[in-house]
């Protein structure tokens, strides 16, 4: 247990920046993986095509690919960031495919005699999906959006080997190549820390659930 | 350093080798072609009388290592290792002629001297403690150390001493490896230091623009500049020591101070400086080096 008390300063900074990029990726997944789904439900073929393009683009690359692809190939158009930012909006334009779908899924199990209900008191499309449809899809939801995000505070320890570094992955690599501590502490120690963070995000999903619940 | 292309770079070099021992027995039938006049000049039964007696040794040496060990699909190969290798097996009497070079890669190089497939070995090859618990070193014959690398319109970065006052200038090395470690000491902010898996992300990177400069060994850093030397440059005094020897097989040591002989009067005649500036020295920001002190056999 030496490699965690002598290095807990790494383990710390590492926990906090694998947490930030979660952070940023978690919040960033869920508002555009919303806007991405509104598209693919809206009655607007244009945007219906495009989210779908989206769809097929994102969840079907490889997340390291589209790392790198960003990380390398963005440059090359002139745009330069850093690859925190790189990789942070990496993960968050993969993860928002996969939280499209699930919503999508939630919106597919509100019966199409809701919107139908609500187009007939006057209700547009934007009032029939924020008032009536989102609501009742909310709840369908939950489980499969907390899938996919606990999917991505795991995937977050691949952004570490873009370029990034300092993450809790990056701590292992550190602790356990250049310095030389045996492997299973130093990997048992990375492990805890991830574990940290998904437990407590299922704890909180749990929540979420039993608050969202509706007796019939 | 375990990357995954070393690992890949290792499975092809075992394929490689594989194939060239088939087609590589033929060798063997041109054994009276020898030069016996020189077997007198060693005591009998010694590893130098028998090469010379010989007239021809396997060396091994790197084939991917520009600057110290490089070999085109076809001919022998080139660089500082295989000059100095074939200076000693000069002072046994063997034309270039007779030496038939093996590929040794970093992790085979114990076994082929174990199995004695191999006479010796000069691969980029680090003295350390543990390798000596399997093998003979010979030399150092060469201190390779770790240096800096930035693209050749840079004028910032002199060395690792003008890190803390461009913090803006990132510095790129692969995860977890010891000049990873050894250059945060130099950093503005750990955020200064940015880690791929391998070194040719750090050159993608620098070509971007997004890292200014690379940092390892800087034989690996010859090896780039090599390849690029319209783009990149080294920059800076070497600032880790890694001692290059030449293997043998363990116990041996009377070949041990023959090989030491032999580069000291390799120093001394200009054929060390030579075979440097022939090779790896061509490569602009690298420190022509002289004969490190040797370290006494057995």
């Amino acid at each position: 247990m030496d490699v965690i008390t002598e290095n807990w300063d790494l383990w710390v900074s590492g926990f906090l920046r694998s947490l930030g990029i979660i952070g940023w990726a978690l919040v960033g997944s869920l508002v555009l993986g919303t806007i991405v789904a509104v598209c693919r439900v809206s009655p607007i073929p244009l945007l219906r095509v495009l989210g779908t393009f989206y769809v097929s683009v994102f969840r079907n690359t490889p997340l390291a690919v589209l790392l790198f692809f960003i990380a390398f190939g963005i440059p090359v158009l002139g745009i330069n960031a850093s690859f925190y930012v790189f990789g942070t909006v990496g993960l968050t334009i993969y993860t928002a495919a996969f939280v499209c779908e699930a919503l999508r899924g939630g919106i597919n199990t509100v019966s199409p005699g809701q919107a139908e209900a609500a187009r007939s008191i006057g209700l547009g499309f934007g009032q029939t999906l924020t008032l009536v449809v989102l609501p009742q899809a909310l709840r369908a939801v939950v489980p499969p959006v907390g899938n996919v995000q606990i999917a991505m505070m795991k995937n977050s320890a691949i952004v570490g080997a873009a370029g990034v570094g300092g993450d809790l992955f990056s701590a292992y690599n550190r602790l356990t190549s250049a310095q030389g501590y045996s492997f299973l502490p130093t990997v048992t120690g990375m492990a805890i820390g991830y574990l940290l963070i998904t437990l407590t995000a299922g704890a909180l999903l749990a929540l979420a659930e039993r608050r969202l619940a509706v007796a019939r | 350093m375990r990357t995954p292309r070393t690992a890949l770079a290792a499975a092809v070099a075992v394929a490689a080798l594989t194939l060239s021992a088939c087609g590589g027995g033929s060798d063997d039938a041109a054994e009276s072609g020898a030069t016996p006049t020189k077997a007198s000049e060693f005591e009998a039964g010694t590893t130098m009388a028998k090469l010379a007696d010989a007239g021809k040794i396997k060396i091994g040496t790197k084939f991917d290592q520009p600057g110290f060990g490089n070999k085109s699909l076809s001919g022998a190969p080139e660089g500082f290792d295989v000059k100095i290798a074939e200076y000693v097996a000069g002072k046994l009497g063997i034309e270039p002629d007779g030496i038939q070079w093996v590929e040794a890669p970093s992790p085979q190089r114990e076994d082929l001297l174990a199995d004695g497939s191999v006479s010796m070995v000069a691969a980029t090859y680090t003295i350390n403690d543990k390798r000596k618990e399997r093998v003979g070193f010979a030399g150092p014959y060469y201190v390779a150390g770790q240096q800096i690398m930035v693209n050749k319109d840079n004028d910032t970065i002199k060395g690792p001493e003008d890190l803390k006052a461009n913090p803006d200038q990132k510095i790129c090395s692969v995860t977890g490896s010891t000049p990873a470690e050894n250059i945060r000491q130099y950093l503005a902010a750990p955020d200064q230091l940015v880690e791929f898996d391998v070194y040719d992300d750090c050159v993608t990177a620098m070509g971007n623009g997004q890292v200014a400069a690379t940092t390892t060994d800087n034989v690996i850093l010859l090896g780039y500049v090599d390849k690029e030397p319209e783009k990149l440059k080294l920059v800076g005094k070497q600032f880790t020591e890694e001692p290059y020897g030449i293997g043998y097989a363990k116990g041996d040591v009377k070949f041990c101070e023959f090989i030491n002989e032999a580069l000291t009067e390799a120093s001394k005649d200009g054929s060390y400086e030579e075979a440097w500036t022939s090779t790896a020295g061509k490569v602009e920001g690298a420190e022509t080096p002289k004969l490190p002190t040797l370290d006494s056999c057995g």
